[in-house]
């Protein structure tokens, strides 16, 4: 069964003609190409396939891409606003929150979402909240020095704009 | 890419109009938060020409309080339950539960609802087709035999969810709405002690609904505590719910509910034995022979069910003891 599907995508407006099981992370890599978003795993044990819907992050490899209809969607590859990278991204530069790679766009969008929310979580907030993103290289512990290096980032510009 | 079996996606907005597609199908499933379901469909398991989605019917999302107690639509997601100040302030043992499924990521999206409704799990049954082809498959599903009890007639696949023996010693009611009306049933009136049957839900049927009682006047405290390999993501190897209220030093009402180590969740019998009583060393031994009888663990976990079951016979007598030390401070 194939419809049309709506839905905002890093951005831009979308309409494409997308099967019922589809999921999510197929459409954002096989239909959109955005190939940022990985799958490391057979169903929602890893976190590699995070994405936001409506600014929450979700876990596109057990989300059908018609359940997010009218939604916005963000991935990895909107994080960079004009070539700049944003305070996540460029944290987990700086701080080495990223070996081999695999598990950082998750990682990123799950830490965007949560200091979207909370900007000076705890180092419990930050672990409770990427409990679902595994990784293999890190060890974790440069990847929440990575979350807690942009929370600074992103406090410093707000009250560098007050 | 992986591609899943075709199905047709519903997608109704209003209870009626869910009952209605439902009531035009031979065949289909309910999908909720989709975080169980969708895992075990991309796996090969859970076959279907239908889903019908009911994250978006605007009843089952219901979630108030009254006079009567706290209404909690099926369609809650665990994350709102978890994170809720009344919850955790008068239930705080379903707050934990809620809070303690999966990974937060999940929680976001998984409901009360699928999470009662939640599938049993084996060592044997949740895996990817190629590795249950080399078992022949199972009982369970694409088999003959139980490679846990290869002996038996029955499936021993375990009931996972966390908050069902939260929700039991709150006595939660459940409704449940199908093609021939609703019904409102005590929760332990859900389940069934089978691991392919372990739901009474008829055809069509779903919950829409969990009920809880007001939250009681007289001092109480309750709380979950599971047994799992990751803290941060995994299901119970078994996980024990206990309330317990207390006057003068006494017990005066004490609950008990275990999940992880049966095809069901255990309601655990005969607590009023403990009634009028200090709940001392002794009596919190008697307690821990209770549980450990009503409950039973086989091989459906890498983890051996010995030492599932003495986790669990000890977990309930720590989690009591503890409570009762709140209680009395
Ligand atoms: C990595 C991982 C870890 C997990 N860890 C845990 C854990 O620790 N504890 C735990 O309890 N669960 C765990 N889960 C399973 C799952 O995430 C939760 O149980 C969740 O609450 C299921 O809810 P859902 O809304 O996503 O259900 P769905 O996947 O939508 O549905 C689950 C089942 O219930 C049925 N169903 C859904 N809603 C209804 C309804 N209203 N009425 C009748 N039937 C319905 C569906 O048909 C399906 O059979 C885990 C899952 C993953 C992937
Ligand atoms: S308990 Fe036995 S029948 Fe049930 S899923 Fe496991 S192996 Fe299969
Ligand atoms: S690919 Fe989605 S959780 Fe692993
Ligand atoms: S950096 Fe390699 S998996 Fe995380």
């Amino acid at each position: 069964m194939n419809s049309v599907l709506q839905m905002t995508v890093n951005g831009r407006p979308r309409a494409d003609v997308v099967a019922d099981n589809m999921l999510l992370v197929d459409y954002l890599r096989e239909v959109c190409g955005l190939t940022g978003t990985k799958i490391g795993c057979d169903g929602g044990e890893c976190g590699a396939c995070t994405i936001l819907a409506d600014g929450g992050a979700r876990l596109s490899c057990l989300t059908l891409a018609h359940s997010c209809a009218g939604q916005v969607i963000e991935t990895v590859e909107g994080q960079a606003t004009r070539g700049e990278l944003s305070a996540v991204q460029s944290s987990f530069h700086e701080k080495l929150g990223s070996q081999c790679g695999y598990c950082t766009p998750g990682m990123i969008m799950t830490s965007e979402s949560l200091l979207r929310t909370n900007t000076n979580p705890t180092e419990d907030e930050i672990r409770e909240a990427l409990g679902g993103n595994i990784c293999r290289c890190t060890g974790y512990i440069k990847i929440i020095e990575s979350v807690q290096a942009a929370a600074e980032i992103i406090n410093a510009s707000r009250e560098a704009a007050e | 890419m992986e591609v899943l079996p075709e199905f047709k996606l519903h997608r109704p907005g209003t209870l009626a109009e869910a009952l209605k597609i439902r009531g035009s199908l031979d065949e289909a499933r309910y999908i909720s938060g989709g975080t169980d379901l969708l895992a075990n469909i991309r796996r090969g398991l859970t076959p279907t020409e239908n889903l019908i989605e009911l994250s978006g019917l605007s009843e089952l999302q219901r979630f108030e309080a009254d006079a009567d107690g706290l209404h909690i639509g099926a369609a809650v997601t665990l994350a709102t339950i978890g994170n809720d100040p009344a919850i955790k302030q008068d239930y705080a043992v379903l707050a934990e539960a809620a809070n303690a499924v999966a990974g937060a990521t999940h929680r976001a999206v998984a409901t009360i609802g699928g999470n009662l409704c939640l599938d049993t799990r084996c060592l044997f049954y949740n895996q990817s087709q190629w590795w249950r082809d080399s078992n022949d498959g199972c009982m369970k599903y694409e088999g003959e035999i139980c490679h846990v009890v290869p002996t038996s007639k029955r499936c021993y696949a375990a009931y996972s969810g966390d908050t069902a023996p939260a929700l039991l010693v709150l006595n939660a009611e459940i409704e449940i709405a199908g093609p021939d009306g609703s019904r409102r049933v005590p929760l332990d009136d859900l389940f069934n002690d089978d691991g392919i049957d372990y739901l009474t839900l008829a055809p069509g049927e779903m919950v829409t609904m969990v009920h809880l009682p007001a939250a009681s006047k007289s001092k109480t405290a309750s709380s979950y505590t599971k047994l799992r390999i990751r803290d941060s993501i995994d299901f119970p190897l078994a996980g024990v719910a206990v309330r317990v209220t207390q006057e003068n030093g006494k017990v005066t009402a004490l609950d008990a509910a275990v999940t992880g180590t049966n095809s069901t969740p255990i309601r655990v019998t005969g607590c009023d034995a403990f009634v009028g009583l200090e709940f001392d060393e002794e009596q919190g031994q008697k307690f821990a022979k209770l549980v450990q009888k009503q409950t039973s663990p086989v091989q459906t976990t890498t983890t051996k069910p010995q030492y599932r079951r003495r986790a669990v016979t000890a977990m309930s007598k720590t989690l009591t003891q503890n409570l009762l030390q709140a209680l009395s401070a």
